[in-house]
């Protein structure tokens, strides 16, 4: 039990509810109604494209903003009344790398340390980990390291202050594969040690990383749960295929009536038929020969969450 | 407090590890210093003088002699004529003409009166000025000469015609507008560009979401500045003392401290602009722009006021810039006490309040 959440039922918890947000005099919808909660200890991610609302909504819960209507809680403090309280126990990594360029890796460290009322001897044993890595390069000014280490750097900044809730904006964005596996190693471990953190991110493999995930498009939650549970949700059997020119056979599959959605998928197209019927790939098959297709492969795939995400997108934007 | 210390230290960092503003602060005074220095420099040497001499007698010989013997002056030729003078003029052969008038001397020994008249090419007022200080001052030391053995005095008059440019611009003491220049641009555009850097970079987000006050920010923000404007001052100031000879007349004290009321004033309004500005250009524009241009125009060292037209001069009365160099002209030039700078002391006061007021309430706790 992680000492923080001993001491208050509420601690560590963000509770959002039916928040709306709009920009530009309300022409321009950022969130619409949205209500979630995250349970304190918990690894929640915030799943959806660019422009969909991620930052704004985190922007909400650090008191950066102010909602048009609804309301927001953080450690059981209100994110517009409270918002001195949050301030002082949340930690924060923006989208944008934003720590000081011109000054250096421990420099930076220590400013932030101490700007919380803390020194970094006092919470070491948090960053530890993260900061091993990048202490070689503990001279060096932080604009002129790399992205991986940038983001690790932010993030020992963020945690240095031993934030009861952690709240890392799209953390992985314009990383390499291997930091950002690393990144999302590090904070499963920091999860261990209590804190609460909700991480937003565009990829869709990182959300299988996250105990629970809310997918998140233009401004409105399409689901939220497991992501076992996400992909669980997928209503029909999922197909992929392929020939040898695939963007033609994009365009005819979309012409074909028996398929009710396909899209490209890496090397595969994903299709998903109208009727359930054993038919169904022998009837495709043909279907696609007569249209000259060479190299023709079509066999049942698993669901993946960004298939239930493209499924969820489109039911919403073309209501039946 | 250890919060705000680390926090200014900071800031010294971002200074000292950026070129350009070190550039800004203390090369922009330098090059401003000697340039005005220099290009407006009071001293005129090698100026082509004409002389008309209608007495040709001992005395208007001396005078001319004087004058021929003096390291400001090459004597060009002997003009005949008015018109021959006003040719030369018209050539740009000449800068300023001395005119004898006839029966000179005989005056000077019957009445004891004499005149004589200078005439000076305006169109560059400040040496036109110049020329004819010089120009009467040789004349003013004949006449001193001849009276130490004379019994009754002798007078002569000098009477001066400005060419070109009959109500000179006065004014040679550019320093005062100087500082209260650089002192705007140091501190208005640094401040400003400093804080909206934040923003732009994105620190600003991490700052807001931490226990720090937003208060804290900006005095965290002010403070080297100030620090750092007063070491510009005393730059400039030693500069003008050694390098331009020019005095300080007054007390020294006094400077400095009307020169941190100014200081804060500039601050001041450094931070109200980058409370309404997000990006650096912006704030780099506005400051510029918006409190460059004025200081310039509205306190008067390169323009003066009294000629403005009236809607004109009632902005000068809110350029703080203004106010501070009716103060540096007192004290440093003129050697005047608080006595006589403490209606535009407290001018200057009432200003830094008023800014710092409305900038320290206007100061987003949030984003947007």
């Amino acid at each position: 039990m992680p000492l923080w959440a001993k001491t208050g039922k509420t601690m560590g918890a963000v509770t959002v509810t039916n928040l709306t947000k709009t920009y530009e005099k309300g022409s321009v919808t950022a969130l619409d109604d949205v209500s979630f909660r995250v349970e304190a200890g918990e690894l929640f991610g915030l799943i959806g494209p660019d422009g969909a609302g991620k930052s704004t909504l985190f922007r909400i819960l650090t008191t950066l903003l102010t909602a048009d209507r609804g309301t927001a809680g953080v450690d059981g403090f209100d994110v517009v009344k409270d918002y001195r309280k949050i301030r002082n126990t949340v930690g924060y990594m923006p989208g944008r790398f934003s720590l000081y360029q011109d000054l250096t890796v421990e420099e930076n460290l220590n400013f932030f340390a101490t700007l919380f009322g803390t020194t970094i001897r006092e919470n070491y044993h948090l960053v530890k980990d993260i900061y091993e890595q990048i202490e070689p390069f503990k001279d060096r000014r932080a604009g002129k390291l790399s992205g991986g280490m940038k983001q690790k750097l932010a993030l020992c900044c963020a945690l240095i202050h031993k934030p009861t809730v952690l709240f890392l904006d799209e953390p992985t964005t314009g990383v390499d594969v291997v930091s950002r596996r690393e990144f999302w190693t590090m904070l499963n471990r920091l999860k261990e040690q209590g804190i609460t953190i909700l991480v937003s991110t565009p990829y869709m493999d990182e959300a299988v990383l996250c105990e629970r995930i809310a997918l998140i498009q233009t401004g409105r939650i399409l689901s939220i749960d497991t992501p076992d549970a996400i992909v669980r949700g997928y209503p029909d059997r999922l197909f992929a295929a392929r020939t040898d020119d695939l963007p033609r056979a994009l365009a005819d599959l979309r012409a074909n009536p028996s398929v009710r959605s396909t899209y490209a998928f890496g090397e595969y197209l994903h299709l998903a038929f109208r009727q359930n019927d054993t038919e169904n790939v022998s009837g495709l098959s043909r279907y696609l020969a007569e249209k000259g297709h060479s190299g023709i492969e079509i066999k049942p795939v698993t669901p993946t969450i960004e298939d239930r995400f493209i499924d969820l997108m489109t039911r919403e934007t073309t209501p039946s | 407090m250890k919060q705000l210390l680390v926090f200014i230290r900071k800031e010294f960092y971002h200074v000292f590890r950026d070129r350009r503003t070190l550039l800004i602060l203390f090369g922009l005074p330098t090059a401003q210093i000697l340039l005005f220095g220099y290009a407006l420099s009071s001293e005129v040497r090698n100026i082509n003088l004409g002389v008309v001499d209608f007495a040709k007698d001992p005395a208007s010989q001396q005078i001319v002699s004087r004058v021929q013997s003096s390291r400001y002056f090459n004597l060009k030729e002997a003009i005949p004529t008015y018109d021959a003078m006003q040719r030369a003029f018209r050539e740009n052969r000449i800068r300023a003409a001395l005119i004898i008038p006839a029966g000179f001397n005989g005056d000077l020994r019957h009445t004891n009166r004499a005149q004589v008249q200078v005439i000076a090419d305006a169109s560059d007022p400040n040496a036109a000025t110049t020329i004819t200080n010089y120009l009467t001052g040789i004349i003013g030391d004949y006449q001193r000469e001849l009276n130490a053995t004379a019994a009754l005095p002798y007078r002569i008059g000098t009477e001066t015609r400005m060419l070109y440019n009959p109500d000179l611009n006065g004014s040679l003491n550019f320093i005062p507008g100087v500082l209260a220049l650089i002192l705007m641009i140091v501190c208005t555009t640094l401040t400003s560009v400093s804080v909206v850097r934040e923003k732009e970079l994105g620190t600003m987000e991490v700052l807001l979401v931490s226990p720090f006050r937003p208060i804290l920010v900006l005095i965290a923000k002010a403070t080297p500045y100030l620090v750092l404007s007063l070491l510009d001052f005393t730059l400039i100031l030693l500069l003008a003392v050694f390098v331009l000879d020019v005095p300080v007349r007054g007390s020294l004290l006094l400077l400095f401290a009307e020169s941190a009321l100014f200081i804060v004033c500039c601050l001041s309004l450094g931070l109200m602009i980058s409370n309404v500005t997000a990006s650096q250009q912006v704030a780099m524009l506005a400051s510029m722009m918006g409190m460059m241009l004025p200081t310039l125009l509205f306190t008067g060292f390169l323009f003066p006021l009294e000629n403005m037209p009236l809607p004109l001069q009632w902005i000068s009365r809110v350029v703080p810039a203004r106010w501070y160099y009716l103060i540096v002209k007192a004290i440093m030039l003129k050697g005047l006490g608080f006595a006589a700078v403490w209606k535009e002391t407290a001018v200057l006061v009432g200003m830094a309040l008023a800014l710092l007021g409305v900038s320290l309430r206007n100061f987003k706790i949030r984003l947007a």
